[in-house]
This record gives C-alpha cells, structure tokens and sequence, in this order.
C-alpha cells in the first residue's frame, strides 16, 4: 500500500483529520487515567482483611441513661453470655471497632516511650481471649490473650497493655530480622511484650491516607468499658440469616435500656464490606461509564466521518476501480488513511495521557500511571479504529467503476 | 428570516436522520456526564451560609509544635481543633462580635413513655453565642441566654424532627425531657436547619455526615455533667491523668472553635489578639516553638480542611474531558455535513446571500442540534442524578439534586457547546466559493 498518495489526499481534508487526531487523542488520554483509576480501586477492593468474612455480624450496641463503668461491665458480660447461648452462634467477643469499620483509635508503635520518635502507625483493636477464633484470624507465632489477661479500661483510662498480638507486617516494621516474638515494643509509655503474631489484620480504614498502615493492626488484652460497644458475632455455617434476623430482638429482650440503631445497629460482615469501599466501588463504574461512552462516541465519529469521505469521493473511487484498482485496494486504502490518522492520534494522546496523569498526581496525590496501561489503550484505540471504519471502507470498496462515468 | 433557517435547517437535519442522531446522541450523553458530575461537585461544594460566610473565621493555635505533627503531609499545619485550656481561655476573653467553642456529643433520650426504646441523638455542646453567630433559625422558642451559659443550667435546643418524635411537633418550650438520665428544660426548638457541608464541626464530620444534629446544650453544662467528647480526640502526647477531666487537662485537642468578626479591621486586631495570646504562653514557659497561628475565614477554612472530596474533584475533570471530546466529535460530523452542502451554499450564495446569511442559518443548524442533544441531555441527567445514590455513599448523593439552576444550565451548556462546535464547520461553509461549485455541476 502506498502511503504518499493517502497523505496527500489527506492535505485536501486537514481540518476533518486534525479533528478525527484531536478526538483519538482525547479518548486515550482519558480512557488511559480512568482504566489506571479503575485498577487501583479494584486492587484496593480486593485486598484481604485477614477476616474470615462469611459468617460475622457485627452489632453496635449503645447504653441509655449513662450506666457507670462498672455497671458496663455487668451488662457487657450479660450480654455476651446472651449471645453466646443463642443458637447459632459459634462465638462473640466485644471490642471498639474492627476491620472496615471506618472508626477506631490510631496510635504510634515504637522502641522508645517517646511518641513522637516511633516506627510505624498501628490501629488499635481491643480484644479478649475469643478474638482471634471469633474473626478467623491465623496465629503464626506465639499465642493467643488468655482470659485472665483481659483486664478493663474506662473512658479516656491510660492504655498500657501488659502483652500485645501485633500483625506480621507490624512485627515486620518493628524486628526486620523476624525476632519480634517475645520482644517489647513502646505503644504507650510502658513496654508492652509481644506475644503472638497473626498472619494479616487489615485497620478499619480504607482510605489512601491510611494505606501506608493499612496491614499494621495491633490487638489489646482490654475490655473498653465504653457507651458505645460492637459484639462481633461468628455464626455457624449456614445460620447467618437466621443469626442477622434474631439478634437485636434477642438483646432487646435481655435489657431494655439500649439503643441497637434500626438502620445500621446490626450488619453482616457483608454489608461492611460494601458500605466501607462503595466510593471506590462508585468511582470504578463511574469511570467505567465514561470510558464506555467517550469509546463509543470516538468510534461514532470515525464511522460518521468516514461515511462521509467515501460519500464524497465515489467517483474518484470509481475512477480508480476502472482504472483496474481491485476491491482490496479501496478497502486498503480507507484502512490505511485511517490508520495513519489513528496513529497520529495516538501518539499525541499518548503524551496528553501522561501529561494527565502529571497534573492528576500533582492535584490529588494519585500514582504515577504504568507505561502498560498507555501501551493497552494505545492498542485498543488502534484497533476501534479500523473496526469502525471497517463498514464505510468496505462499502467503498463496493462502490462500481461504472460511477467514474457518472455527473454528481 | 429565522423561520426560514429554522425550516432549512429542519429539512437538512431530516435529509440524514443517521447522522442527525448521532449527533445529538453525542451531544446528549457528553453533556449529562458533565452535568451529573456538576451537581455532586455543585452539591458538596456550595457556601452554606454565603451571607456571612466571609465573617465567620476559625482560629487556630499551635499549641504542639513542630515536633507534634507526626504525619509528614501536613506541611507545618497547626492543630485544627482546640485543646480544653485554650478554648476556655479564648471564650473567657471574648474578643469576637460573637464566639463559641463546641465539642460533638451522642446522649441517649429516654422517652417518658417506658414501652419505647430509648433513642440515641447526635449533637453539639455550644455557647449561646453559637445560634446568633450561625443565624440558626428557630420555629419555636429561642436559643438560652449568657446566663444559661454561666450557671450551667440544664436547657436543651432540639430539632425540629426530635421534637416531632417526642412531642408530636407541638410548641414543646419549656417541657423537660430526659437526657442521659438528667431532666432538661426545652429552650428553643430549631426550624428545618440542616447546613451541608456542616461547617461548624468540619473536623468531626468530614463536612458531610448522613447524621442528624438534634440536640444542642451548654457547653459549660455538658463539662459539668461530664458528657464524653463523641468526636475525634487528637493527642500529641498521652494525657497525664485519666477519664474526661484527665481529658481536659491535656494537650489533646477536640473542640472546635468558631468566631464571627465583622471587618477586616476586626480580623487584624483578632489575630493580633491570638498571637498576643501566644506570645503570652511562650513567655509563661508553655511553648518553646516559634508562632504559627491560623486565623482563616470559613472558605478558606474549607479548602483547608479538604471538604470536597478529591474523588469528586476528579470526576468532575474526567466528565468535562468526556463533553471536550464529544464537542470535538460533534465538529467534525458538523463539518462533513456543512461541506457536503457545498453546491447548495454555493448556489445561495450566487443568487446574493452574504456570508453573514450563510453564517446565520448554519449556527442556527448546530444550535438546533444542541437543544434536541440538550433535552435529551436533561433526560440523562435526570436519570444520572438518580442514579448517583447507587455509585457514591449517602451523605454526598442525597445532596445532588436537579432544579431549575441545573436544568437551564444544562440546555445552555448544550446550545453553547455544540454551536462553539459548529464555529468552525461555518466558516469553512462560509468561504466555499459559489464559482467553483456551479461550475463542477
């Protein structure tokens, strides 16, 4: 195929060329930011609790009428005993918070009492001896709390746990050498021994201003004696629904001067799950969405343009074909025009891509986007391309030599 | 005239109905992206009280130093909330018009009536000052006076939903209710008052809360009875004594502050007054840093805080993206469908129409164009609109609505837009030369 005489005829029409270059190019740049968006919030979507989800339900309990420390402490008994008896469930533990819950207490862990010298950040989950059974979590190193070492803690009381279970990453931060266990480290102004570690324990944000911890967990050998409690209840095999549907009644009935929230008091792990990443389950499809639309308005556009060229040229096209041009080379021909113009497109896209991507890192602190998604979207719009006008080439290709004789 | 292009133009549309749609589908769907993400970006990004809002400042004093602020990104920011010691100080000083430190609170209400569950409301502990500042709209009753604040007495300002739930939307001034087991004399109940972003407590809420506020009391009351702090609690250091006074005597930060200062001479001397403040604590031997207070009126204060979400600032960009290259696509089409027409602009143009004719009736053909995209825009964008509930979280979709604002900027956006497309294609219809067209036929 000869290119020389394609880009001549091109001179003839600039403006419907630049402007076919123009779109390609805006596509690309577009379509490339939002496929990295959308990776990166499905790769955050994915990213495992370390929680054997399936079976838990959360409840938020709230006490009326400000009962005092102690008397938490009796009701929080009572009711666990309530729940554990009920039928159906394996196993509950009362804490402040628990993973993608988006609320907790973040706290600095180190070597040294001096807060402000530590080496990473860690949430903090206040557990007892049914913790770890109750969410599910792998004990790789050393052992669980025992029930004598669960002791209580008031409001705003001084939090300096005894013993502590940190996560494999955390331990990771803290003894890079893997000797964590049995080692102290500093998560309040006393040293605290590291008793056991679990394989993962994700904290109870999601967001990107958390990620730089987001695998650093530390669970306390404290009951909070707070107004506000979660029961984290694991249910057995197949009676989550029954578990879901029973447990605020069966509190309610145990003691009435609480308040389980109608809309949000009771929620499967699931419904967690959802509520936690549905801004980035959100943004995903929104941008899914106008990629989709702005690819098919490109390929519109090339569709229509076309149309119009061969429109417009069917009797140099039957000129051609009587001069003894076979059908493949009209065919060719379109393609190749096309083809040429798609890839001017998308190397100034390929720019504008990057050039994107630059201001969006700058404004919103986003990642730098992989060569390989500028690489795919460069390849897809190609090949939309030639799919789109394969229709208005092929039909011009179809036009017969008898046009060459015909006025208009 | 215009009749005539109109029906010329009309004519031309339904001579290639394929292209025609195509257009006005581009059109269409370009501008409801743009216009869907506008009414969220719009939404969460509005003056809630426009009125004042360049009055209303906050405050802030740093009280930690440089080595308090343990994450890196916050680039020499102070504090922003307040520390007990500081904000009682501060209030006890009284140098604004009007002022209140506030802290978040969620006390439980027993209904008198013992068959109910007791309900769990959120709120605020504020001065008096707090309703007058914020021009806080009443239906019945009023905010309680200073001297509410200074005997710490037990009175109670409840929205109108509370009062709906517990006195059946009666004129409920001067009953009690029970209030985490204490007696409270109602003093004012609120008219529907429900600001977005909640620009008194940005800190707690991120600005947007699906949270109702529905009960608001003395601040002085609520240190008195000892109701614990329901917002975040910041701590440079882990407070030296235990419980909520351990709390308040710590340098953790948790109560908001806001100050209405009328004029710019006012904000100066404020500020003055602030450093002052701080000069007078490093000389007490409290700090040893040197003086970096804030003192931002209420939208910079926003900025500051990050109230839009970034995720919507992005969308907004992509969407505009999206109707740039849909007015790029409908230029081109425009333009294949103008040239097309050579020989009959030429044959006008031969029987003496001036280019500005030419003009007139081509803008008129892409400007039709634009207002059937731009209905069928408004129908996406209605549909978008709904749709926003399913993609984004609550707080910030029940925000997005359409009104009329939305539905004329809409249409104007697709008129506009789509004859800024046809600009080109025109010109270029307007320099065909009339000789060269009649000739070739």
């Amino acid at each position: 195929m000869q290119i020389r005489p394609i880009l001549a005829t091109l001179r003839y029409h600039k403006a419907g060329t630049v402007l076919i270059a123009m779109q390609i190019a805006l596509t690309l740049a577009i379509v490339c930011n939002a496929m990295f968006i959308i990776h990166q919030r499905l790769v955050r979507m994915d990213k495992p609790s370390g929680v054997e989800e399936s079976n838990l339900v959360v409840v938020q309990n709230e006490w009326a009428g400000k009962p005092a420390a102690g008397q938490i402490a009796a009701l929080m008994a009572a009711d666990l005993d309530t729940l554990r008896k009920m039928p159906g469930v394996a196993n509950v533990y009362a804490t402040n918070t628990y993973p993608l819950s988006s609320s907790g207490i973040v706290n600095g862990i180190g070597h040294s009492p001096d807060k402000r010298n530590y080496v990473s950040q860690t949430a903090i989950y206040f557990s007892d001896e049914n913790t770890l059974a109750t969410l599910g979590l792998k004990l790789v190193e050393g052992r669980n709390f025992t029930a004598n070492e669960i002791s209580d803690l008031g409001d705003n009381d001084r939090i300096a746990p005894a013993v502590i279970i940190i996560t494999r990453e955390l331990a990771h931060r803290l003894y890079p050498d893997g000797s964590a266990l049995g080692k102290t480290a500093y998560i309040s102004d006393k040293p605290s021994i590291i008793i056991g570690i679990v394989d993962r324990l994700q904290i109870p944000w999601v967001d990107s201003s958390m990620a730089q911890f987001a695998d650093c967990s530390t669970l306390l050998p404290f009951r909070q004696l707070l107004n506000t409690t979660h029961y984290v209840v694991n249910a057995r095999p197949e009676r989550l629904a029954d578990v879901t549907a029973r447990v605020r009644v069966t509190l309610y009935a145990a003691h009435r001067l609480r308040v389980i929230r109608p809309k949000d008091g009771v929620q499967t792990f699931a419904q967690v799950r959802a509520t936690a990443y549905k801004s980035d389950r959100g943004m995903a499809i929104l941008m899914g969405v106008i990629s989709a639309v702005l690819l098919a308005t490109t390929a519109a556009g090339i569709v229509g343009l076309a149309s119009f060229w061969v429109g417009q040229r069917r009797k140099q096209i039957g000129v051609r074909r009587a001069l003894g041009a076979t059908r493949q080379d009209i065919l060719g021909y379109f393609l190749t025009e096309n083809l040429l113009i798609g890839m001017a497109g998308v190397v100034l896209g390929g720019l504008l891509a990057v050039g994107l991507n630059l201001w969006l890192m700058k404004q919103f602190e986003m990642e730098r986007i992989a060569p390989g998604y500028v690489m795919t979207g460069v390849a897809m719009l190609l090949v939309l391309g030639q799919c789109a006008v394969f229709v208005p080439a092929w039909r011009a290709s179809h036009v017969p030599p008898v046009e060459a004789t015909r006025s208009v | 005239m215009l009749g005539y292009y109109l029906d010329l133009a009309l004519r031309s549309l339904k001579r290639s109905p394929g292209l025609t749609a195509l257009m006005i589908l581009i059109v269409g769907f370009g501008v409801a992206a743009s216009m869907t993400s506008y009414s969220v970006f719009r939404a969460v990004s509005g003056d809630p009280i426009p009125w004042k809002s360049s009055r209303l400042f906050v405050p802030q004093i740093d009280i930690w130093g440089p080595k308090g602020r343990s994450d890196a990104s916050n680039n020499n920011e102070p504090p922003d909330a307040m520390d007990y010691t500081d904000a009682i100080a501060m209030m006890r000083e009284h140098r604004g018009k009007y002022q209140s430190a506030m802290y978040r609170v969620s006390p439980s209400i027993v209904p008198p009536d013992a068959s109910k569950h007791p309900i769990n409301v959120g709120g605020h502990a504020v001065y008096s000052e707090f309703f007058p500042m914020l021009d806080v709209p009443f239906k019945f009753g009023n905010a309680w006076g200073a001297d509410a604040d200074a005997q710490r007495a037990a009175v109670v300002v409840i929205s109108d939903k509370l009062n709906q739930k517990l006195f059946g939307g009666a004129n409920s001034v001067g009953k009690t209710m029970n209030i985490d087991g204490k007696d409270y004399r109602v003093a004012g109940v609120l008219d529907n008052w429900n600001p977005k972003p909640m620009f008194y407590d940005v800190v707690n809420t991120g600005g947007f809360t699906t949270g109702q506020e529905d009960v608001f009391l003395p601040f002085s009351r609520a240190i008195d009875v000892g109701m614990p702090n329901d917002g975040n609690t910041n701590c440079s250091e882990i407070p030296k004594g235990s419980g909520f006074v351990g709390l308040q005597q710590s340098s953790c930060v948790w109560i908001s502050y806001m100050v209405e200062l009328d004029g710019k001479a006012a904000a100066s001397a404020y500020k003055d007054y602030l450093d002052g403040y701080f000069r007078d604590q490093k000389a007490a031997g409290r700090f040893s840093w040197p003086l970096n207070n804030r003192l931002r009126d209420l939208p910079a204060w926003l900025d500051s805080e990050h109230v839009v979400p970034s995720d919507t600032k992005i969308s907004l960009m992509v969407a505009l993206g999206l109707l740039l290259a849909c007015l790029v696509n409908t230029a081109g089409l425009l333009l294949a469908k103008f040239l097309r027409r050579s020989s009959e602009i030429g044959v006008r143009r031969a029987l003496g129409a001036p280019r500005m004719a030419i003009y007139m009736q081509f803008l008129i053909e892409a400007g039709m164009v634009g207002l059937t995209g731009g209905v069928l825009g408004l129908m996406l964008t209605w549909v978008g609109v709904r749709c926003v509930s399913w993609v984004l979280p609550k707080e910030i979709a029940s925000l997005a609505h359409v009104d009329l604002v939305l539905l004329a900027l809409t249409l104007a956006v697709a008129v506009l837009a789509s004859m800024l497309a046809g600009l080109y294609p025109t010109f270029r219809a307007s320099r065909v030369q009339p000789a060269l067209q009649l000739k070739t036929n």
